[in-house]
């Protein structure tokens, strides 16, 4: 009983599921992942599935298409996403911190659900689903990400910056533009962190809102797995792990930015 | 007045956050090249009047005028004005260099013109080899440099400073207070300074602007506002003080401490009540004599430095604080004398509380919207507009707020030689003034509770007859 207490009583010891969890379910799949990555069919060490990927137009071509929805959704989520986050930041046009509520609701409900629907709405009012579609979907999906880490990084934002830009002689949109805009830059790479990594990776939402008409990366990745293509899947999923590494470490991973993401739903 | 020489005029400007008006028909005028404090105690409105010069808040009522523009309605970009703000408010994105050319750039000056003034201004502010340093990386009275550095590089005419100095330490606010003195005198311009400490409001300005409530109490020289204090409240504020409850016998007779003294001060009229001042190091202390004007027994002495601070009581009950370079030992005797010129004789706001209220029912009455009971009043009947007359002493305070009829607390203390007089603000914002021998806290909540006799009631106007 002494000891079990003591076992239970020491705080480092709490950790220990929480490791068990990460090496069961992060740090083995990655492995696994490497070593199908990079082995054949017999097991042998190659690197013949890397270099499949860079001969194989369809691989390639989808890998792009990818990429480009990614970004059009990354930035359209940040063209509509900053100014609403700007109005809900500032108290002259939002003084309640319920209203932020709003914009994050959707996220209560499943994302496969939300997706399911809106691709019956579309259906319901003859709306053809193709690339259109499915850029809706995805920024309706991620555009909350993007709305609360610059919303967080605002409104924390001390106002007598702005005052004192104003003070010093700038007009209001060149207090934005020098003074505000810059000093909210931690939120808007979090954002587009936050809204890049998962809709690049995604295959759920174009297989809904496309009929599978436009494929992802995600998709290949997910039909290679299903037909039991195990080390090509693999091999494509290691090269999305480092797309996605590359874009944690291009919007530079500061101190400010996990403060802001911070919270989020 | 030579409208000419004003650079800035406020002219009976109001302000109401919400319900709270944090302005009350402020008129100031500021003269060209002037150093002009404003003094207050937190929650004045001091700040809120910086903010409405510089624009970034307008006025509810009145108007403000800058070099005889009126600017209600321009924008803080378009004023001759710069802050230097209490948290300074340096760019974090931006370096030294960048931060002080900021409003250079936008103004459009060219490019070696803009580096001419920014080093001649870092020179200035003693941090030139500073200029390409990234301002978190500044000291507090470094950056407090830039800021002031920052504002002064766009030459305005005016400088507003936000408490400037609150955040530094001691030694280094003296230095800064000096330093910025000689600024002023170089750059010639005026200066708007804010702040709550009054030995910086008298060290460094010309002028010095007292607020309470949301009111200027008194403008004048620093000297000024030291030895003629108009009332209680900038008495005690500026300095150390004695105050006390007098009557102004007559022309140049004033009675206080159960004595007559010789004074200077003339047209309050005959038997009036007043309030008088007595800074401590102007009581004259002697060991006992026939030739003083009263006697005490020292009950405390405690070197200060420069001098003594002696706490004298009389056999009256009164207890003095005395500042003189001697010292005196405790439960010595000793005499005292007030010269007539020392003496500084004040009116009296009030003389008792007045509350507007309306009658509930015969034997109850609604003032500071909580419903107290009372005598039965002739000619009086409930829904009656009335005013409540209620002397200091009278109203009685509770430390437990349930136990009284109202709750409020209590914002302000003056010791007034033989009791303390409190400003108790009520929940409803009034408010109430209570002589008591007891010592309470600031900002304690207490409860108040009046007697029915206690209070005077009387309509407020004439019931008009039908």
């Amino acid at each position: 009983m002494g000891k079990l207490s003591n076992f239970v009583g020491k705080r480092s010891n709490w950790s220990i599921p929480y490791a068990v969890f990460l090496i069961i379910f992060v740090a083995l799949p990655l492995v696994l992942i490497m070593g199908y990555a990079f082995v054949d069919e017999g097991g042998g060490f190659t690197l013949n599935n890397i270099s499949r990927f860079f001969s194989d137009s369809d691989a390639l071509s989808t890998f792009a298409v990818s990429i480009e929805i990614a970004l059009e959704t990354t930035a359209i989520c940040l063209l509509l996403g900053y100014p609403v986050a700007w109005l809900l930041a500032n108290s002259k046009y939002n003084s309640s911190s319920v209203t932020i509520i709003i914009f994050i609701l959707p996220m209560w409900i499943n994302a496969l659900m939300r997706t399911l629907a809106t691709a019956d709405l579309f259906n319901m009012l003859g709306i053809t689903l193709g690339k259109g579609t499915l850029l809706f979907g995805m920024v309706y999906d991620y555009l909350p990400f993007m709305i609360y880490p610059i919303y967080n990084v605002l409104r924390r934002m001390d106002p007598s910056y702005a005052e004192a830009a104003q003070d010093l002689g700038a007009k209001p949109s060149t207090v934005f533009a020098n003074v505000t805009l810059p000093l909210s830059l931690p939120g808007i790479t979090s954002g587009i962190m936050m809204v890049f990594m998962p809709t690049v990776s995604t295959f759920a939402i174009s297989e809904f809102l496309t009929n599978n008409k436009i494929k992802l990366f995600g998709t290949i990745i997910q039909e290679n797995i299903n037909s039991s293509m195990w080390n090509y899947g693999a091999a494509l999923s290691f090269i999305m792990l480092i797309i996605i590494g590359l874009t944690s470490l291009l919007t530079g991973g500061n101190e400010e930015e996990h403060s802001a993401q911070g919270g989020l739903i | 007045m030579n409208k000419d020489n004003i650079i800035i005029s406020i002219d009976h400007v109001s302000k109401w956050f919400g319900d709270k008006r944090v302005l009350d028909d402020i008129s100031l005028n500021i003269k060209k090249g002037e150093f002009v404090t404003i003094l207050g105690p937190s929650g004045c409105g001091k700040t809120t009047t910086l903010r409405i010069i510089a624009g970034f808040e307008t006025p509810d009522e009145g108007s403000i005028y800058i070099d005889g523009e009126l600017m209600n309605k321009v924008q803080p970009h378009k004023r001759p004005v710069n802050t230097v703000f209490q948290r300074y408010a340096l760019f974090p994105h931006l370096n030294v260099f960048d931060n002080i050319a900021f409003g250079l750039k936008l103004q459009g000056v060219a490019k070696d013109e803009i580096e001419k003034r920014v080093m001649r201004v870092l020179k200035m502010v003693g941090m030139t080899d500073y200029e390409w340093r990234d301002v978190d990386s500044l000291s507090g009275g470094q950056q407090q440099r830039v800021a002031i550095a920052r504002a002064i590089v766009n030459r305005p005419a005016v400088l507003l400073l936000d408490e400037p100095l609150s955040a530094l330490d001691h030694k280094m606010r003296k230095d800064m207070q000096i330093e910025l003195k000689q600024m002023h005198k170089q750059l010639g311009i005026t200066f708007v300074y804010v702040t709550h400490d009054q030995e910086e409001a008298l060290t460094l300005s010309d002028t010095v602007v007292v607020m309470n409530h949301g009111v200027i109490q008194q403008i004048g020289s620093p000297t000024d506002i030291y030895n003629e204090p108009v009332n209680c409240f900038v008495a005690d504020f500026i300095g150390e003080s004695n105050i006390f409850n007098a009557i102004m016998v007559e022309d140049r007779k004033v009675s206080f401490m159960d004595h007559e003294f010789e004074c200077v001060d003339e047209g309050f009229g005959e038997n009036v009540p007043v309030d008088v001042v007595v800074r401590p190091e102007d009581i004259y202390i002697m060991p006992k004599t026939d030739k003083g004007q009263f006697d005490g027994v020292v009950s405390s002495c405690i070197f200060k430095g420069v001098h003594y601070e002696i706490i004298v009581n009389t056999p009256d009950g009164y207890e003095l604080m005395i500042q003189d370079y001697n010292p005196f030992e405790v439960g010595m005797e000793v005499s005292m004398i007030i010269k007539p010129t020392d003496i500084q004789v004040m009116k009296k706001e009030r003389i008792c509380n007045t509350f507007e209220g309306e009658m509930i029912d015969d034997t109850h009455v609604e003032i500071l919207d909580c419903e107290f009971e009372c005598l039965k009043q002739e000619g009086i009947s409930a829904g009656d507009k009335v005013l409540v007359e209620v002397d200091f002493d009278k109203v009685e305070l509770t430390d437990d707020k349930r136990d009284g009829t109202c709750e409020g607390d209590i914002r302000f203390i003056l010791y007034k030689a033989d009791h303390y007089q409190l400003s108790v603000r009520a929940l409803n914002r009034e408010y109430i003034y209570v002589d008591t021998q007891d010592v309470w806290e600031d900002r304690d909540i207490v409860g108040i509770n009046i007697r029915p006799e206690d209070m005077r009631i009387k309509l407020k106007e004439a019931k008009s007859q039908a």
